[in-house]
């Protein structure tokens, strides 16, 4: 039907966080997980840079990205893009952070710092975001309040605790993201419409 | 001349045997139109009908046959970098074999509805 194919609405979502902390984990759990490899030339590296002519140096990578898709409906999809966790991979999410409709940024308590650079990018980029923190075994658990703090979130910016193993848990953070989404965008819609 | 009782003298781990560009025609990024990783490509035609096209080309066209496809959903299909994947659209969008549409996103503004039905839909997995 062409019609329904015009309606075709995919959503994207991000998964960021340090390298380890189950990212691979968490988008397997709810998707059929595959492999999306990106050639970028190293070069690039200096995000926000806008000289692309002059001296460049060949050199190239393959990045291997987490691509999930869960369908919710024939013309409804959520497509989960895990991002590269090392730093010198960030000018890749630039691509995949415009239009998304939010992020994932899963953290694991005993690294927290790790997930700093990804919680920058986020309030930066104004891409609502939560932090999911990931429950290792031997990981202590840490109230969420004390996680905002340490991270120094934005007020409103859902912690949530989550076992990136389980699909109904990584459900649940996938339900709250989309619902801190949509006030996240009312709160623009208000601060654009009284301006 | 026969040729099919030679022995090959390469083996599967000569590693490929074409390079990348070559799928490409030496061209290592798509012409400026833009192909976002969730734009839905569709084809029309049927890839047996032009001898013309690449295996890729060919497989792209097989693929989105069955059903529209993004380009993320295409380049992990057909296991090519996602820029190697984008060339390759390219010259079928210019050759008119396929059709691009942009997704429908919330560009800015997801409606409270679409998110509700979203939400929805996630419980329901």
């Amino acid at each position: 039907m062409d019609s329904a194919r015009s309606d075709f609405v995919a959503l994207k979502i991000l998964v960021a966080g340090g390298f380890g902390v189950g990212k691979t984990t968490l988008v397997g759990a709810v998707s059929e997980i595959r492999p999306l490899r990106t050639e970028e030339a190293m070069t690039t590296a200096g995000v926000g840079v806008d000289r692309t002519e002059g001296v460049e140096a060949k050199s190239t990578t393959t990045v291997a990205m987490d691509f999930g898709r869960i369908s919710l409906r024939e013309d409804l999809a959520l497509y989960l893009f895990g991002t590269p966790g090392q730093d010198r991979f960030w000018f890749l999410w630039d691509e995949l952070a415009q239009g998304a409709l939010g992020a994932i940024v899963l953290a694991d308590t005993r690294r927290l710092a790790d997930c700093f650079p990804a919680v920058d990018y986020f309030e930066r980029r104004g891409v609502p975001f939560l932090v999911a923190l990931n429950q290792f075994e031997d990981s202590r658990r840490f109230e969420p309040g004390a996680v905002a703090a340490a991270l120094d979130l934005d007020t409103g910016t859902p912690v949530v605790g989550c076992d990136a193993r389980d699909r109904q848990s990584v459900k649940e953070v996938l339900i709250a993201l989309v619902a801190h989404a949509g006030r996240r965008h009312a709160e623009l819609a208000r601060a654009t419409a009284g301006t | 001349m026969p040729t099919n009782d030679r022995a090959s003298w390469y083996d599967e781990q000569a590693g490929p045997l074409v390079r990348l560009y070559a799928l490409t025609r030496g061209r290592a990024r798509p012409s400026p139109v833009l192909l976002d990783l969730l734009s839905l490509v569709t084809a029309d035609n049927d890839p047996a009908r032009d001898p013309m096209l690449s295996p890729e080309q060919a497989a792209v066209l097989t693929l989105c046959r069955i059903r529209p496809r993004s380009v993320a959903d295409l380049a992990a299909d057909l296991d090519l970098p996602l820029g190697v994947t984008r060339v390759i659209l390219t010259d079928l969008l210019e050759y008119g074999h396929i059709r691009v549409t942009r997704p429908v996103r919330p560009t800015a503004l997801p409606t409270e509805r679409l998110l509700q039905e979203v939400i929805d839909g996630l419980r329901a997995l």
